[in-house]
């Protein structure tokens, strides 16, 4: 018993003691006291060191777009740091291009604020804000998306462009530790700019996706910033192709409701690719539109129809869709939304149809 | 095997008993970033560097905590949270007082942390007797042993990758366990010279 004891308490020991080193060097080595962050020349903060940029940034109100919410895989977090930050980091490298290492371009989720710093941002990224909401209303889309209507409180109102992006805040709970990021493009019309709507997939395990779905109430406060990205609607009046997949139906919605409310006549066709009949949403809307838009077509295709779901349009993948309806894609411009795989085989098969790369625009989901 | 000199320790844990070649220790991390010479090169140092201090640690840990109170049964697990600890305050070290140096290591300190050939190296200097010095030129050699065995295997694999054309089924993993295998036997040409156990 005596020995049991003297080992459980020896064990103990040394593990207090070693932890109690690294708090202490946590506290001493790894502190790097306070550092000033000078943005676009004009504007200094005074953030606490060893921190990401990312991080001491939105602490500050300033609100760089980030998919992934810091972890390095979505790589848009880009910010131009003219000094302090060191060597551009093997975990940087493969979302910048070499022009852009050489302008010191680096992920502001990488880049730890460890001495003054002097960086570059977009100056429209001023404009996003944080903003305090309330969900009214969730319902399902399919088996696994669901509409999110958000109100918002505080401020009232966010001005944004049809195809814009905002970032969830979700606060700390059983996934979670620490308040994580997300990025989900708006679905409603900017023109409705006291709510906005999200569609958001489920995804087994996913930090947000989990929360919306298995946690979030009617009545709930939801605390959002944004709005981010340039996936907008480019003013040429050539004809439009849409392609997106499952919850890739969100910008292109939003888009197609601007158009609607500005009775554009520009010719447009919206491929919307899905597995079975249970996958399809908004369908309804989509026929409403082709109503009210003149030269508008929905045309939505299943890879895998299910027996019962007695399918009489486009069956296939959305790429096969797209190569049999489009003759030639010289004159047209592309909108994609969707996952990474599907948008590169789109583009693949849009410029086998001679459209340049220049005319198509898309929303990766990182 | 207290006269042992401690050159001679050094020397034989560098060649006639390598850990890696001839205990085939750390294996893992040895074929996983063979690839390229650089990157060997910095695990190589972090894994000699580890290695020489906390088996010096791990020396005075055993022997002035775990042996007076009979509890030389924990030092598997006690061997493995010290590792574990210095690794991380090392790692903190380095980050503040060289930005190059932990460009070149940083990545590859929290991954030796399990790296079984500095396990291997604390408990051969137990099974062995060493005293405090011994136990030092021991770590610093099975370190410097480990290293130099990762360097010579990226060397090879990388100028095998320029201009060798290796049959399709040992690409990879395949012809680095050959390679790994005849670099053992290579090393059984020092035995014989100084023998440690």
């Amino acid at each position: 018993m005596m020995e049991l004891l003297i080992a459980v308490g020896v064990m103990c020991a040394i593990n207090t003691v070693l932890a109690l080193l690294l708090v202490i060097a946590d506290a001493t080595i790894a502190n790097y006291g306070e550092c000033g962050v000078t943005v676009n020349d004009k504007k200094k903060l005074m953030v606490p060191g060893g921190r990401s940029l990312l991080s001491v940034l939105r602490d500050n109100q300033i609100f760089i777009p980030s998919a992934c919410g810091g972890r390095g895989s979505c790589g848009l977090c880009k910010v131009t740091v003219l000094e302090g930050a060191g060597a551009t980091l093997p975990t940087e490298t493969p979302w910048l291009t070499p022009e852009e290492q050489k302008g010191n371009v680096r992920l502001s989720c990488q880049v730890k604020v460890k001495r003054d710093l002097r960086i570059q941002i977009p100056e429209e990224l001023f404009s996003v804000r944080q903003y305090r909401t309330r969900v009214v209303s969730m319902s399902d889309l399919t088996h696994d998306i669901k509409e999110v209507k958000l109100q918002l409180v505080d401020p009232p109102a966010i001005d944004f462009k049809a195809g814009q992006f905002i970032q969830i805040e979700v606060p700390p709970y059983a996934l979670t530790d620490e308040p994580v990021y997300r990025a989900y493009s708006i679905a409603s019309a900017p023109s409705e700019t006291g709510e906005i709507e999200l569609e958001i997939r489920y995804v087994p395990n996913g930090i947000c996706t989990t929360y919306v779905h298995r946690h979030l109430k009617v009545g709930d406060a939801v605390t959002i910033n944004g709005p981010y990205g340039t996936f907008c609607l480019q003013p040429t009046g050539r004809e439009m192709i849409c392609i997106a997949g499952g919850s890739g139906m969100a910008p292109i919605k939003s888009l197609l409701l601007e158009m609607e409310r500005a009775r554009d006549p520009r010719p447009c066709r919206y491929f919307f690719g899905a597995r079975a009949r249970r996958d399809l949403f908004v369908t309804e809307r989509m026929r409403d539109l082709e109503q009210s838009l003149p030269n508008f077509r929905f045309i939505p295709a299943l890879s895998a129809p299910a027996p019962e779901d007695r399918w009489e349009g486009e069956t296939g993948l959305i790429t096969e869709v797209v190569g049999r309806h489009v003759a030639d894609a010289s004159e047209a411009e592309a909108y994609l939304c969707g996952s990474p795989l599907m948008i590169d085989a789109c583009i693949r098969v849009l410029r086998e149809k001679g459209m340049p790369e220049s005319n198509i625009f898309f929303d990766k989901f990182g | 095997m207290q006269e042992l000199g401690f050159f001679t320790i050094l020397f034989s844990a560098v060649f006639t008993n390598n850990i890696l070649l001839t205990n085939y220790l750390g294996m893992c991390s040895f074929l996983a970033v063979s690839r390229e010479v650089k990157a060997s090169l910095g695990l190589g140092t972090a894994v000699f560097f580890v290695t020489a201090a906390t088996t010096a640690l791990n020396w005075a840990v055993y022997y002035h905590i775990l042996v007076p109170l009979n509890l030389v049964y924990l030092r598997f697990i006690v061997f493995i949270v010290v590792i574990a600890a210095f690794v991380q305050l090392v790692e903190m070290i380095i980050e503040r007082v060289s930005e190059a140096l932990y460009q070149a290591l940083g990545i590859f300190l929290p991954l030796i942390t399990v790296n079984c050939a500095i396990l291997g190296a604390c408990l051969f200097m137990v099974i062995r007797d060493y005293s405090f010095g011994q136990a030092c030129a021991y770590g610093a050699g099975a370190g410097l042993g480990w290293a130099l065995a990762i360097l010579a295997m990226a060397g090879i694999r990388q100028r095998l990758a320029q201009r060798s054309r290796i049959p399709r089924g040992l690409e990879g993993p395949g012809i680095a366990l050959i390679i790994a295998g005849t670099m053992a036997l290579a090393f059984m040409g020092f035995n014989g010279m100084v023998s440690l156990n």
